[in-house]
């Protein structure tokens, strides 16, 4: 992109102005990124190299790699990291096909459309904490809705404990955050749908293709940027899952993901050295993970929101 | 033949459609149901309370400060996307509008950003926001949840600028107007309905955060919506009170439901226009 200058203006003594006013509008913004984001990660990645603890955080001492060493003999660490790598792969997959229904289904041309995309924008507006809590009460042992409706089906016999037993545990913090987050993904890729012309469709009409094939061979590879990217995204955010996991079963070894271990020695056991080395060890995780995508892959990722 | 075939794929598709729309819409409905039941009522599955009462809305401002909470929450959300948006339009403006040297490296810069998992700061800005006196207090969060905000008020809108009709801000140029007339006359009008629906995304996220507002806040008083939603507790340890829980949560939720039903055309275009044009 070149700036093409007014004529009437010296070209060169525009540009220096330009430059030196888009500078100084980018120079609040730089700032604030590197005082609540930067240097806060500086210090974090200091901590984990001492013993520091929540009430003396500011004398500690160099301990060296010790907390990292420590960290690696964990297996509730290992624990962790198992957990976090389930639970991104199975959401985001789940999420991905999902998405991918609904966005077809909500593409076709069909009175009320506007009614529908916003009934699937609700989950989406919900608080991550809230929603929790309203499935945690419907999962609840005794008096769940889940239950009650699966019994009265002859699904199941006895009530199950979705949020206690073990074996269902992750199943239920996977089955809220995919409830939470489809829509995201299934709003990019109807977004990414819409862009499509119906030409082409009609094109392979007449051909004689089955809905499957045109699916298949047309409409996935032209839409394969716009999922790519909300897989990448989503994959990253699932990474740092913390809130749903931590308001439906706490601090449980059977859910716990890398922000929920990083957090329990940082704030409840008090251990900032430690604590920091889990979450610098995150930190590391992620910024490969990001670093590569956006360099090898060329994607755009969007720095929209699907944080919370 | 092909006619019956037709006709069961669309009731076939039109119970697909009903199924998405239940699968979205009933955990919502189950909160607003029980909501409004008390006592044995809340343990008995019935889809519409035989006798709704209004007691857990009412316990809930009576016996905690949730009122409070919702300000709390509306004065840490609003002023954090106040200034997002603020911070954000001057440098979307200069991203977008001006070829400067570095531009691709301040928007990496931006991407990684918004990639921090927020435990990674979180001792850091912890020690932060203590050696500024700002522990406990609403303060601290807004300062804090710039951190989420800002990034991604940056990415959209800086997609959104790019679009802007170079023509008019060339004659605001000839006309002698300097960059910050520039932009506060004439691209701010014009792109008013992307800060409005970006302002609304960074008020959702900022309203919905919870991890630094847990660990940032101390008393009662000082958490937001979502941190006094987490941590409502009963009579008993033993005995959490849905009936009120679920009332807390249909009260923070039917405003973002309107807004997001006012405003769903600009979100969806918000949404995406990072990640289609970006």
């Amino acid at each position: 992109m070149t700036a093409q200058p007014a004529r009437s203006l010296p070209r060169r003594e525009l540009g220096a102005r330009r430059r030196r006013a888009g500078w100084l509008f980018l120079l609040p913004m730089l700032g604030a990124l590197v005082f609540v984001g930067g240097w806060p990660l500086y210090r974090t990645i200091s901590f984990s190299f001492t013993n520091a603890t929540l009430v003396r955080l500011g004398n500690s001492t160099f301990i060296g790699l010790e907390n990292y060493l420590f960290l690696f003999q964990d297996p509730l660490w290992w624990r962790a990291v198992a957990n976090t790598l389930v639970f991104t792969f199975v959401s985001v997959g789940l999420e991905t096909v999902l998405g991918l229904i609904i966005a077809l289904a909500l593409n076709a041309h069909l009175p009320g459309r506007g009614l529908l995309r916003a009934a699937i924008l609700i989950p989406w507006a919900i608080p991550t904490v809230v929603s929790a809590q309203m499935w945690g009460w419907m999962l609840h042992d005794l008096y769940g809705v889940v239950n009650a409706a699966l019994i009265a089906l002859g699904v199941i016999g006895d009530p199950w404990a979705w949020l206690a037993d073990p074996a269902l545990m992750m199943a239920s913090v996977i089955a809220v955050d995919v409830w939470k987050t489809t829509p995201f993904v299934a709003l990019l890729i109807l977004a990414a749908l819409q862009t499509l012309p119906d030409e082409l469709y009609e094109a392979a009409r007449v051909d004689g293709a089955r809905a499957w094939q045109i699916f298949v061979s047309i409409t996935l590879p032209l839409i394969r940027p716009a999922l790519m990217v909300a897989i990448i995204f989503r994959g990253l955010d699932a990474m740092r899952v913390f809130d749903v996991i931590y308001v439906l079963t706490g601090n449980n070894e059977n859910t716990a993901s890398m922000s929920i271990y990083a957090r329990q020695q940082l704030v409840d056991f008090q251990d900032v050295g430690f604590g920091s080395a889990a979450a610098t060890c995150l930190f590391l995780i992620i910024a490969i993970l990001a670093v590569m995508i956006i360099t090898a892959g060329r994607v755009h990722v969007p720095a929209a929101e699907a944080r919370s | 033949m092909k006619r019956l075939s037709r006709s069961v794929r669309r009731a076939g598709f039109y119970l697909l459609l009903a199924a998405i729309v239940f699968y979205a819409l009933f955990p919502f409905y189950w909160a607003i149901v029980s909501s409004f039941k008390t006592g044995s009522a809340l343990f008995e599955v019935e889809f519409l309370p035989r006798r709704p009462e209004l007691e857990n809305y009412v316990m809930l401002f009576v016996e905690q400060p949730f009122a409070r909470n919702i300000l709390n929450s509306v004065i840490v959300a609003g002023g954090a996307t106040a200034i997002s948006l603020v911070l954000a339009t001057l440098s979307a403006f200069a991203l977008a509008r001006y070829s400067l040297r570095g531009e691709r490296a301040v928007l990496f810069g931006i991407l990684i950003v918004s990639m921090f998992p927020q435990i990674a700061v979180l001792a850091g800005l912890f020690e932060l926001i203590r050696a500024l006196g700002l522990y406990n207090a609403l303060t601290g969060l807004i300062l804090s949840y710039l951190l989420l905000t800002l990034p991604f008020t940056v990415w959209v809108l800086t997609a959104f600028m790019r679009d802007f009709p170079r023509e008019l801000e060339e004659a605001a140029i000839v006309d002698g107007a300097g960059p910050l007339r520039t932009l506060i006359d004439i691209v701010v009008p014009i792109v008013a309905p992307a800060l409005a629906a970006t302002g609304l995304l960074a008020f959702i996220v900022a309203w919905n955060e919870f991890l630094f507002a847990l660990t940032f806040t101390l008393t009662e008083e000082q958490r937001t919506v979502p941190v006094a939603i987490a941590l409502i507790t009963g009579a008993t340890a033993y005995e959490l009170p849905w009936g009120r829980i679920m009332a807390a949560s249909v009260i923070v939720t039917v405003p973002l439901i309107i807004l997001v039903l006012i405003l769903q055309r600009r979100i969806v275009s918000g949404l995406t226009a990072g990640a289609l044009k970006g």
